[in-house]
């Protein structure tokens, strides 16, 4: 028994060594990951807050100096100063800054809906707190504030058409011209772009549908609406799947192993996941990383998509995003067209 | 039809860095017939056939379709049968032959297409639950789907049971006898004299014989050929006036005389339990032409 075991231990141990492609996205891609993350999230930036300071020289009083220097001193909190507080107070109505202070009138802001907000008025009123009094007045926020649900929500979606599009399209066409479907399509009238196109227009149907059902069932069950138009938001969503398909069936043009294209599509999704603003804000990070988030389809997507459903922003609101994306687009297809190949070798 | 030959094929070479797969091959095929290219497994026929479908570019020679070279509407005009094709998964035996069918500019009668291909039972069947045989028939039926006048079969009964095969034959020659030309890869001699008009008996890349089964036969091979079960010695062998071969489990003895020959064997004693003795077959005339196994 042990040496049959010992056999099929072996045996499937040089399979796996000799598969390079696969050894090689199961040694460096989790280094990629823990590298690229150590880089971009490195102790001394690693925050779990962030605090938005309207900045002034003059502080109202000694007192409030002595007690924003008390906070201040506070770890895991990461200040970004403002010039503006219109500005300021935008963001924290958009969840990309946890509480507000301005220094000089001893008022702060925090979003009620945050759990992070929460959190640091929290250590706001411990680092300030003397005797029983704090000399910052909370004020309530202006104008409309997003719940953060309502924040969050998009970039959920986001991140599903993300997925559903690369590994939709590129990890199935992988498999069919492994196992011969498109080399059977290839002796037919068909030509790769009407077939890159059908792969396309299938997805973004697919997308289209279940991102309408997700959204259906959130808004029943958390009640928020949508403060843009539908068509507004049609058109991001369709935009942003024809985006990243097209990027997925770039993946695909020529791959014939499920496990290199899988290996080539997670290190295309995670960065996305984590640059793009879908869970946690990148206000405040570091200039090359907002940069590099910049370039990514998942970026814009979620943002428009935010704008629409958040502010109520329109398709013109929009348009130098929607440009961006499409002309991504433009491009992933183009490469993908040119280095199509219907089968393998 | 201004054409004589439906395809004709000059000098085809396919040269791969470490292969010649095709080594300047020529040959031409009147309409209607069905030519074989017969092989062992290796022999380039596979690699001929793609690089004559399109799938493959050749590196050098010369391909004619209808007297004139192929175009880009090749593909809508033949019927290709690949050898080894997954089918797409989740589609049933119907919307798959209709998804090709609508992939045409000309489609061939559905209902010629399920008859002649024997489909009607599993019309309903999810592509994944469909026996060997039934793919081999769908994928026959795909061939179809434009109603080609040049229908290309790469080893359609490969890996397929007796009975199985025996069907298949019964559609291919079905097809042929509606005045389709039909081009087939295969390395079952039997097959070929079965079915092929002409055959092209390929090896190491080069056609080696071409024409007719019965000239072939007449041509290259005589006699009688007696197969032999026992081990036999090999001087004994090398006395006998006659050609032998040692296969892989047996002894094959070509001969002109084969009451001479036998009697020589049993006055050496040789065991002649499960001796046969039978007319010489493309087998027998490949073994000759080429010094080996057709299953080598």
């Amino acid at each position: 028994m042990l040496r049959r075991i010992w056999t099929l231990f072996s045996a499937r141990n040089r399979e796996f060594y000799r598969d390079k492609s696969t050894l090689g996205w199961n040694v460096f891609f989790p280094l990629f990951i823990i590298v690229g993350f150590s880089v971009l999230f490195s102790s001394d930036t690693q925050n779990l807050y962030k605090v938005g300071i309207v900045r002034n020289d003059e502080v109202a009083t000694q007192q409030i100096a002595s007690q924003l220097k008390k906070f201040r001193e506070m770890q895991y909190l990461e200040f970004i100063e403002f010039k503006d507080r219109d500005d300021a107070l935008y963001k924290l109505n958009h969840h990309r800054i946890d509480l507000l202070v301005d220094p000089t009138t001893a008022e702060y802001w925090v979003s009620k809906t945050s759990p992070k907000g929460y959190v640091v008025e929290k250590i706001l009123q411990a680092a300030s707190l003397q005797g029983n009094t704090t000399a910052f007045k909370k004020q309530s926020v202006i104008g409309r504030e997003v719940t953060y649900i309502e924040w969050l929500f998009p970039g959920i979606l986001g991140m599903n058409i993300m997925f559903s599009s690369l590994f939709g399209v590129g990890y199935v066409v992988v498999r069919y011209r492994k196992n011969g479907v498109l080399k059977r399509m290839s002796v037919t009238p068909v030509r790769p772009y009407e077939f890159m196109t059908a792969q396309i227009m299938s997805r973004i149907f697919v997308l289209l549908t279940t991102t309408a059902i997700v959204y259906t069932g959130t808004v029943l069950i958390f009640g928020f609406e949508n403060h843009g138009s539908y068509l507004a938001l049609l058109i991001v969503f369709a935009l942003g799947g024809f985006t990243m398909t097209s990027l997925g069936l770039l993946v695909a043009s020529r791959i014939a192993s499920e496990e290199l294209a899988e290996g080539f599509l997670n290190i295309i999704t995670w960065p996305m996941m984590f640059l793009s603003e879908v869970w946690f804000s990148l206000e405040g990070a570091r200039p090359w990383v907002k940069n590099v988030s910049g370039v990514l389809p998942l970026t814009h997507l979620v943002d428009c998509a935010r704008k629409v459903i958040n502010d109520g922003a329109s398709i013109y609101d929009l348009r130098y995003q929607l440009l961006s994306l499409a002309v991504m687009a433009l491009v992933f297809l183009t490469m993908g067209s040119l280095l199509f190949k219907w089968q393998r070798g | 039809m201004d054409y004589k030959y439906i395809l004709e094929v000059e000098g085809l070479v396919k040269q791969y860095p470490e292969v010649r797969a095709v080594d300047d091959i020529s040959f031409a095929i009147e309409p209607g017939i069905c030519f074989g290219l017969l092989g062992p497994n290796g022999a380039g026929k596979t690699t001929s056939i793609e690089v004559i479908e399109g799938i493959v570019k050749p590196t050098q020679g010369k391909i004619l379709y209808k007297g004139r070279s192929r175009t880009s509407t090749f593909h809508e005009e033949a019927g290709i049968q690949l050898q080894s094709t997954e089918l797409p998964q989740f589609l049933t035996v119907k919307e798959t032959l209709q998804m090709y069918r609508n992939l045409y500019r000309v489609k061939a009668d559905m209902d010629y297409l399920v008859e002649t291909c024997r489909l009607e039972d599993i019309l309903k069947r999810d592509n994944r639950k469909i026996s060997g045989g039934q793919k081999q028939r769908l994928l026959l039926a795909i061939a179809l789907a434009n109603d080609p006048d040049l229908v290309f079969l790469d080893e359609p009964t490969t890996g397929l049971d007796p009975q199985a095969r025996r069907h298949l034959w019964d559609i291919v020659t079905r097809i042929q006898q509606g005045g389709k030309t039909i081009i087939l890869t295969t390395h079952y001699m039997e097959e070929a004299e079965i079915l092929c008009d002409r055959i092209a008996i390929m090896d190491h890349g080069k056609i080696i014989a071409m024409d007719s089964p019965e000239s072939l036969l007449n041509r290259y091979t005589t006699g009688t050929t007696i197969v032999l079960e026992s081990d036999v010695e090999q001087s004994f062998l090398d006395s006998m006036p006659c050609k032998w071969y040692r296969m892989q489990d047996h002894i094959e003895i070509q001969t002109e005389s084969p009451d001479q020959c036998i009697q020589q064997l049993m006055q050496e004693g040789v065991t002649l339990s499960g001796m046969s003795v039978r007319s010489p077959n493309l087998e027998d005339l490949f073994l000759k032409l080429t010094g080996h196994d057709l299953r080598a």
